[in-house]
């Protein structure tokens, strides 16, 4: 028998506990490998998964820009601690200083890292900024449920910088700034013509079904045609590996309009939402990463909105 | 749940037959789709559909006078939950189906997009509606009602939701009589079937909210 009391020994397993969590909250490393795809240009792909506290809510791809005239990061992660480690990997590879860091949208894996940058660095388009602004604070919260330890610290920061459509010059590489819409209200794209690569943001998605909590499905198709148009060499989705082509343009386009067809004739043909969640999904869809997820999410933001469009309207009965 | 639902007496039973569908994981818990299917029972009469562990428990009752026994509607919940719903046969006995809805929660004490918008105020108790040929034959009717849908658990905005509705066909022969409760969405959306031997050329619901406020529409096809 120990000499220990029952309570004592809880009390010792519980502090052990503590210790064992903390330890683990300080190895919180995102292991962030930048891949150089183009001259000074650098990606961080993520994983093609929805958040949890394995991943840490890193399921997003980042990039910077290195030219003699500073650093260009395009993204600044899920947290601050992502925010961090990127600002460092970074470091480890120029001795430039970070001049301007762009929030391609306001979705909380796209700029919660902000905190780990000079404020004067941070800039978006001023959807973007407004978004951040009227649902920074609900994101982050979420992302504190969603992602656990790894989000310790973190808080919403806006940028103040507007950024404006048109070219940007930045130690000779001659840059684009698209500012579009669709996958939420303010979406920008970033064209470095000196390297032929595009940022997309997540106008695009590859290999991983898109996600739609802001979405205008029509305007995200126009956007998509725009940036197909631009002759890019290599793009950068928002999710998912880099591509040469304009595969995965071609891929996010036939998703969102097989979604868009799909509710439209489910909402004609008077299904309820727990029919159109059980129907099946076309192969062709099938082995995009979190598809089932997903649809179930598409379904619950945009099947109301045809609903509503399917009983305003009524067709003349089949009968 | 038995004590608070049930006679003491009643026998209440499980039984498969009753399909409560409704996502495993429900990410907008203001807006939750479940779908209630008795209709492999004999002879429902009465249905009680109620989440364990919301603040408000109960969410609808209705019964079939001729619809068919199942009904598709929306849900708010506070966090995760079993749904069921128990379906009386006229046997006085109580089925009970049910399923269970992951969510982050928080539905019920959010306030209505409603409430915040006079936007309602003007359309309140405004019903749009559609009939549709089922291949199974006999119709569906599907209808959205403009209502707050408010629980009372939001600070500052008292209980205003949906008490009653009653769907006839346009003789006035009852078909569905629906009880609401507070977790019903905001501008609720109800999917109703009716038998082939129950369809009629047109349909009229009607019915109040719990300030007394009257529904009332005619739906055509």
């Amino acid at each position: 028998m120990s000499i220990l009391s029952r309570t004592s020994r809880s009390a010792i397993a519980l502090f052990a506990l503590g210790w064992a969590l903390l330890l683990a909250a300080a190895d919180m490393d995102y292991g962030l490998q930048p891949v150089s795809i183009a001259d000074g240009t650098w990606v961080l792909v993520g994983r093609s998964e929805d958040f949890s506290t394995a991943n840490g809510g890193n399921i997003v791809n980042t990039g910077f820009i290195v030219t003699p005239a500073g650093v260009l990061v395009i993204d600044s992660g899920p947290s601050r601690a992502y925010g961090e480690q990127l600002k460092r990997a970074i470091a480890r590879i120029t001795d430039k200083p970070v001049t301007m860091v762009v929030n391609t949208h306001h979705h909380p894996d796209h700029f919660l890292g902000n905190q780990a940058f000079a404020p004067d660095t941070l800039a978006a388009l001023p959807g973007t900024i407004s978004g951040i602004h009227a649902e920074g604070g609900t994101f982050n919260e979420n992302m504190y449920r969603l992602a656990g330890d790894w989000m310790a610290g973190t808080e919403p920061l806006a940028p103040a910088k507007q950024l404006t459509a048109g070219p940007l010059e930045l130690g000779g590489h001659h840059l684009e700034l698209i500012a579009l819409d669709g996958h939420t209200g303010a979406d920008l794209a970033i064209f470095d013509r000196s390297t032929g690569v595009l940022f997309a943001g997540d106008l695009v998605f590859n290999d991983r079904a898109p996600t739609t909590p802001h979405a205008n499905l029509a305007a995200w198709q126009k956007a998509l045609d725009r940036l197909e148009s631009l002759g890019f060499k290599q793009i950068v989705p928002g999710h998912g590996p880099v591509a040469q082509g304009t595969a995965p343009i071609r891929q996010t386009r036939a998703w969102l309009g097989w979604l868009d067809g799909n509710l439209r004739q489910a909402a004609e043909d008077g299904l309820d939402m727990t029919e159109v969640l059980a129907i099946p999904l076309p192969a062709e869809f099938r082995r995009l990463a979190v598809v089932e997820a997903e649809y179930r999410r598409s379904v619950g933001q945009l099947y109301p909105a045809y609903e509503q469009h399917a009983l305003a309207h009524p067709g003349r009965n089949a009968r | 749940m038995r004590k608070e639902f049930f006679p003491a007496k009643a026998r209440v039973v499980f039984d498969q037959r009753v399909k409560v569908s409704a996502p495993l994981t429900a990410e907008n818990a203001l807006n939750v789709p479940v779908s209630v299917d008795a209709g492999a029972l004999p002879d429902a009469t009465e249905v009680l559909v109620f989440a364990d562990f919301n603040p408000i428990t109960r969410i609808v009752r209705f019964r079939p006078e001729g619809a068919h026994p199942g009904l598709g509607f929306r849900i708010k919940l506070q966090q995760s939950t079993p749904v069921r719903a128990a379906v009386k046969t006229r046997d006085g006995v109580w089925h009970v189906g049910g399923t269970w809805v992951n969510t982050t929660g928080g539905g019920c004490t959010l306030p209505s997009a409603g409430s915040g918008s006079p936007e309602w105020q003007k359309r309140l108790g405004e019903v749009s509606s559609r009939v549709w040929d089922r291949k199974e034959g006999g119709e569906r009717i599907r209808l959205r009602i403009i209502h707050p849908e408010d629980t009372g658990l939001a600070a500052g905005v008292p209980a205003f939701y949906i008490q009653e509705l009653k769907l006839t066909d346009e003789q006035g022969a009852p078909l569905l009589q629906i009880e609401g409760f507070e977790p019903l969405a905001e501008n609720p959306v109800f999917s109703v079937d009716i038998p082939a031997a129950r369809t009629a050329a047109g349909y009229r619901v009607s019915g109040r909210d719990n300030n007394g406020n009257a529904i009332s529409a005619v739906i055509e096809k």
